[in-house]
Formats: C-alpha cells, sequence, structure tokens
C-alpha cells in the first residue's frame, strides 16, 4: 500500500502532468534548442580570431610593427588604401573591423604623443549575440597595445609613461545598416536601441499573457459554471459570442498593455534620458507612420493570441485546465522575446529566422527593429503575414465554436471509450 | 401543430452512438417528461434540441421550424435549463435577469420582463445580491425565473429539481406549471418519478439511446400493471 503523501503525489503528477502540458514544452525545448545552434555559431566567432581589414597610411617602421602584430593575430581581409573600399570588403566577408592606421603614427610616438588608429566597426545586429565578434577584436586590440607598450620600452622609443601605458589612441566609428556613424561604438548603440526596443517585445508578451490567459479562463469557467450552455441557446449567433469574448479580451489586455506601457515608458525614458547618443541625428528614429505600423502589427498579434487561446479554451474542461492551457501560448510570446534579446533578426541563420519569422509574436519586434533603420518591406510582409494567421486561427475558433467538441470537450470513440481518449482527428474523421 | 417533432433521430459522439432513432412528439401547451437511467441519452436528446449538438441523422421540428436548418429561430423561441446549470456568480441576480433579458427585448418590454422574471424568482430583496452569496435553492429559483420570463414557447428543463429540498422543489414545480398552464410547452428529464407523475401530461421511457415506452402516466401504469411510474420504469428498464 503507497503512503498517504505518495498516494497524493502521484494524483497531483497525473493531473498535471498530462499531453496539454508536456508537449508544448517538449516543442519548445527542441525550437529552443534548434536556435542555440545560432547562439552556438556566434559563441564560436570568439575562439577563432577575428577578420579585420587594415589600411596602413603610415609609412614609418611602427606603422608596419602593428600592422604585423595585427596580421599576427587576426584575419586580415583587406590592407589597401580606400576606406569606402575597405568598409565594402570586410562588410562582404563578414569581417569585424577596418583598422586605419594614421599618417602620422610613428611621428606621433616618437614624440611622445599617442599614435592614433581609426576603428570602423561592422555592426551586424544590435543583439547582446552579436556584439561577440566585435569583444574578440577588442581583445585583439588589447593586446597589440600592450605588446606595442613593450615595444616601445624595449627599444627605449619613447620614456613617456602615459604612452608607453596608452600608445595607441583609438577613434572609433560604427557602420550599421549602411549607415556611417561617427564617434560611436557598436555597444552604445546596441544599449540606446536596446532601450527603445525592448518596450514591444514585453508588451506583445505582457499583452499575450493578459488577454490570451482572460480568454482561456473565461471559457474554462463557463464551461465549468455551465453558464456556457445557457449562452449557446440564446438567440445569438456563435459568430457573436466568439468575437464578443475576443473584443471584450482585446479591450481589456490593451488597458492593462497600455497601463504597462506608461510605467515602462517613464522606465525607460529615464535610462534612455541618462545617455547622450540621439540615434535620430543618424536618422535612426521611428516616425509616426512607422508608430502605426508597429500598432497595426501589434494589434495582429494580440488578434491572433487571442484566436489560438479561444481555440485552446474550446478543449479546456474547467477553470484548472485552463490555466494550464495559457502555457503554449506564454511560452510562444517568450521564444521571441529572448531569440530577438540575444540576437538581430537578420543576423540568424536562415532555418532560424524561419522559425522566429513563423512565430506571429515576432513580428511586432522585427517591426520596430526595421523600422527603424527605413526597412519597411519586411514589416509589410510580416503584417499580411499576421492577418492571414490570424483570420485562419479566428475562422477555426469560430468553425470549433459551432461543433459538439466545445461542450464535449473530447470527442469518445466507441475505442476511446475503453482508453479513455478523445480527439478532434477522430471528431473530423467521423465527418468524412 | 405539434411543438415538437422528433423523427428517428441518432446522434453520434465520434463512433459512439447515443441515440437510435428516437421518434416522439409533443403537443403545444404540453408538460411532457423523458425518463430513463444514467446514461439513457435524456440529456443527449435535451442538448439536441436546445440547439447544442449537432443532428447525426434525423429531422427534428420545433413549431415548425427545422431545428438543423432554421437554429437562430429556434432559439428565439426555446428556453433551456441544463441540469446543475449556473450563472455568471459575480453578477447580481437582478443584473443576471437583465443580461439575459437583453437578447430578448428592449425598453419597457425588458422592465416587464424584469418584474416577471423577479416574481418567478421569489428571492425579495437577496435579488439585488451577488449569486455567489446564494443557497443551491436561491440560485435553482434564479435560473428557473431566466428560463421561464421570456415567455418561451418551448422550455427545455434538464432535471428541474435535482439536489433541492423537498420545500424549493415544490415551489420550482408550481411556477413551472404555471408557465404551462399559460401555453409554454415544456420537456422535462427527471431521475424523480413522483415528479414526473405529478407534473407530466405524458412521459417517454429512454434506455439505452432508444425510446422503449411512450404514453400518458395513466396510459403507461395500465399497460405495465403498475401502481406508479418507478414501477414503471423497472418494468421497462429490467
Amino acid at each position: 500500500m503507497k503512503s498517504s503523501l505518495g498516494h497524493i503525489i502521484m494524483k497531483e503528477i497525473k493531473e498535471l502532468l498530462t499531453p496539454a502540458t508536456l508537449i508544448p514544452i517538449l516543442i519548445f525545448a527542441v525550437i529552443f534548442g534548434s536556435l542555440g545552434s545560432a547562439f552556438g555559431g556566434a559563441a564560436e566567432q570568439f575562439s577563432e580570431p577575428p577578420k579585420l581589414g587594415v589600411i596602413n597610411q603610415d609609412p614609418g617602421f611602427l606603422g608596419s610593427y602593428i600592422y604585423q602584430d595585427l596580421d599576427h593575430k587576426s584575419t586580415i581581409i583587406y590592407n589597401g588604401t580606400d576606406i569606402e573600399a575597405g568598409i565594402a570588403t570586410v562588410s562582404e566577408q563578414n569581417g569585424v573591423a577596418l583598422l586605419v592606421i594614421a599618417p602620422n603614427f610613428t611621428d606621433n610616438l616618437t614624440d611622445d604623443q599617442a599614435g592614433s588608429v581609426q576603428i570602423w566597426w561592422i555592426m551586424k545586429g544590435t543583439g547582446i549575440m552579436d556584439s561577440i565578434s566585435s569583444g574578440a577584436a577588442d581583445v585583439v586590440l588589447a593586446q597589440v597595445q600592450n605588446d606595442l607598450s613593450k615595444y616601445l620600452i624595449d627599444n627605449t622609443i619613447t620614456t613617456n609613461s602615459t604612452v608607453i601605458l596608452n600608445p595607441v589612441k583609438y577613434n572609433q566609428n560604427t557602420v550599421f545598416k549602411n549607415k556611417e556613424m561617427v564617434g560611436i561604438t557598436p555597444g552604445t548603440i546596441a544599449t540606446v536601441m536596446t532601450g527603445q526596443s525592448i518596450i514591444v517585445p514585453l508588451i506583445v508578451v505582457m499583452v499575450v499573457i493578459y488577454a490570451g490567459t482572460m480568454v482561456v479562463t473565461s471559457m474554462g469557467s463557463e464551461k465549468e459554471n455551465k453558464t456556457l450552455e445557457t449562452l449557446l441557446t440564446l438567440p445569438v449567433r456563435r459568430t457573436s459570442i466568439v468575437f464578443g469574448k475576443l473584443a471584450g479580451a482585446a479591450i481589456v489586455g490593451l488597458v492593462f498593455a497600455a497601463i504597462y506601457m506608461v510605467g515602462m515608458g517613464y522606465y525607460m525614458s529615464s535610462l534612455v534620458g541618462s545617455t547622450s547618443l540621439d540615434l535620430s541625428s543618424f536618422g535612426i528614429s521611428l516616425d509616426l507612420l512607422d508608430y502605426v505600423l508597429v500598432g497595426i502589427s501589434l494589434f495582429l498579434a494580440l488578434l491572433f493570441a487571442l484566436g489560438l487561446c479561444m481555440i485552446l479554451g474550446i478543449f479546456t474542461k474547467n477553470y484548472r485546465a485552463a490555466q494550464t492551457m495559457t502555457l503554449p501560448v506564454t511560452m510562444l510570446a517568450l521564444i521571441p522575446m529572448f531569440v530577438l534579446m540575444f540576437t538581430d533578426f537578420n543576423t540568424l541563420p536562415t532555418f532560424a529566422q524561419a522559425i522566429v519569422f513563423a512565430i506571429p509574436f515576432s513580428q511586432p519586434i522585427i517591426a520596430i527593429n526595421s523600422l527603424m533603420f527605413g526597412q519597411v518591406g519586411i514589416v509589410l510582409i510580416g503584417i499580411v503575414y499576421e492577418i492571414a494567421i490570424a483570420l485562419v486561427t479566428i475562422f477555426i475558433a469560430v468553425y470549433l465554436f459551432k461543433k459538439d467538441i466545445l461542450l464535449t470537450g473530447r470527442v469518445k470513440s466507441a475505442e476511446g471509450k475503453k482508453r479513455g481518449s478523445y480527439s478532434l482527428w477522430t471528431m473530423m474523421k467521423s465527418k468524412k | 401543430m405539434p411543438a415538437i417533432e422528433v423523427d428517428r433521430l441518432s446522434k453520434k459522439y465520434g463512433e459512439f452512438l447515443a441515440l437510435k432513432n428516437v421518434s416522439f412528439s409533443v403537443n403545444e401547451g404540453e408538460v411532457f417528461g423523458l425518463i430513463g437511467p444514467n446514461g439513457a441519452g435524456k440529456t443527449t436528446t435535451l442538448r439536441v434540441l436546445a440547439t447544442l449538438l449537432e443532428v447525426t441523422s434525423g429531422q427534428i421540428k420545433i413549431y415548425g421550424y427545422d431545428l438543423v436548418k432554421q437554429a437562430d429561430e429556434v432559439r428565439k423561441i426555446i428556453s433551456y435549463l441544463p441540469e446543475d446549470a449556473g450563472a455568471y456568480k459575480n453578477m447580481k441576480g437582478i443584473d443576471y435577469l437583465s443580461f439575459i433579458a437583453e437578447f430578448f427585448v428592449e425598453g419597457e418590454k425588458k422592465k416587464e420582463m424584469l418584474q416577471r422574471g423577479t416574481e418567478v424568482a421569489n428571492l425579495g430583496e437577496r435579488i439585488n445580491d451577488r449569486i455567489d452569496t446564494y443557497s443551491k435553492g436561491m440560485a435553482r429559483r434564479l435560473l428557473v425565473a431566466r428560463a421561464l420570463m421570456i415567455q418561451p414557447k418551448l422550455a427545455i428543463l434538464d432535471e428541474l429539481t435535482t439536489g433541492l429540498d423537498v420545500l424549493n422543489a415544490q415551489e420550482i414545480r408550481r411556477v413551472v406549471k404555471r408557465a404551462a398552464k399559460s401555453g409554454t410547452t415544456v420537456l422535462l428529464s427527471s431521475h424523480n418519478m413522483l415528479e414526473v407523475e405529478l407534473m407530466c401530461d405524458r412521459i417517454a421511457l429512454i434506455n439505452d439511446g432508444q425510446i422503449v415506452a411512450n404514453g400518458s402516466p395513466q396510459e403507461l401504469k395500465s399497460k405495465y400493471n403498475a401502481s406508479n411510474i418507478e414501477e414503471v420504469f423497472v418494468a421497462v428498464v429490467q
């Protein structure tokens, strides 16, 4: 005989560990695992020598010295004389940066002044993982600086301790999505952009959790309290019931999101306000039309979430079951949030891009980042996709609302009765 | 014109045949009872007639309307009270009646309907309290009021008084009888044989998804040489 505690634990596990809770977790584990290979690819870049372009404008021996040192510690993919051509080559060959050794590099150091090197960082994306390759280059540049310090001491080229400690003055610029931004690093841009764009994924997740949970639990509650049967026999069309429930949840969800946005807005403005960088001066900003497009994308993502939750709600049996039903939708909203926080959509491998793009909740996040750089095309494609998938989802919800499964929750077949199984599939087969 | 005409109704859940060629008819103003053991198909029959479940095969007419093709019209003239039905618990009783009334009428007619509902519910001042504070009997009275205040042509009542004490059950039966006298056709199911005998003009016994006996209480008692419907039930089912 089992102990009472063991008996209760087994009962709880059986109730909680159902296909409805287990399958979504397994699916998302597989999706995250697949996406992990994308992050792994970025991490591998850290262990490889960074690809650099180097333009040595200095005819002196110290310019040659650091060129050779860079050649030893990195892979030089451009060593011409033209900056524009160098930037283009480094971008095309997936390089990290173009370094320009100033013409007076040797003269400055022999005159007890730091020699200057101009850096043009090639920024690929704004995600955390996108900065890994520039991090590897940073390490190389620090090593070059140390090597040069040692060379200056060994050969008593200068005795100025300040110059010996920091013999190279790096002037940092960034090229991102064909925009040349003078005097700023990729890290600064990523920080400011994340500050400006993180609010959208957070809103997506909050709205999905709030509104989605409301729809599913409303269905669970209606079934548990047996109010749904009454509602369905009233002189009102099923489509009106579906849209009434969706609209009610959408309005309340948007109100919650608006309240949340106000709070987050103040929080983020205080963060962004503390940095001196104004990205709009580089043409990276959103205008009114961009905000409208992001709003449309967000609304359509909400509509899809509600449709999906309504479908899940149709299969739910009661309030408790309804609460676990929201898990897959919440996970679906969290995937793009985390993935796009770590990597830029544009730097993901194609298969990962396809997975992320297919999740409608990604669209508002992709939209805000793309619109900042004037990439309207991908946003419009995303909106068309969202309209299509939201309509399909709502159509399925309305269709199921007219079926027995709404009340029966499960369709038991003669065979299924014995094994206590279900399904929508059985219902569809029986229609044939 | 019969209020209900059910002709060879079959209903499948997946591969499971819950109703097998069920046929019966109910006249206008009649109180008709469906009785049978658990799982016999009573609730399935009522749910199909209430437009909740799809018809697998057969034909049903409610006051001349085809149930499948004119479900929206049928819903305008019926009222369904499920077994163990609930109401929106965070609403007040009066607000719940008002919410339902909105689907049928507006303005002065709505006021009249609410007045009627309040009288049927007979909850006094408690009609202004939240439903989650009601006892089971009070909640059932409110739901019966909801079902009858719209003066439906057909009231479909599943296990009308299950779980209620004698006084509450009696009061609800009185209310339903009164509605029937004023012209509402009533189709009810019950496990309570006394209730069925007291209330119904005619009865159908359903077993394993089939109608196995049909007639007035007197006719059935004579046919099965029984002193009450309970004995008829046992004789038919066994």
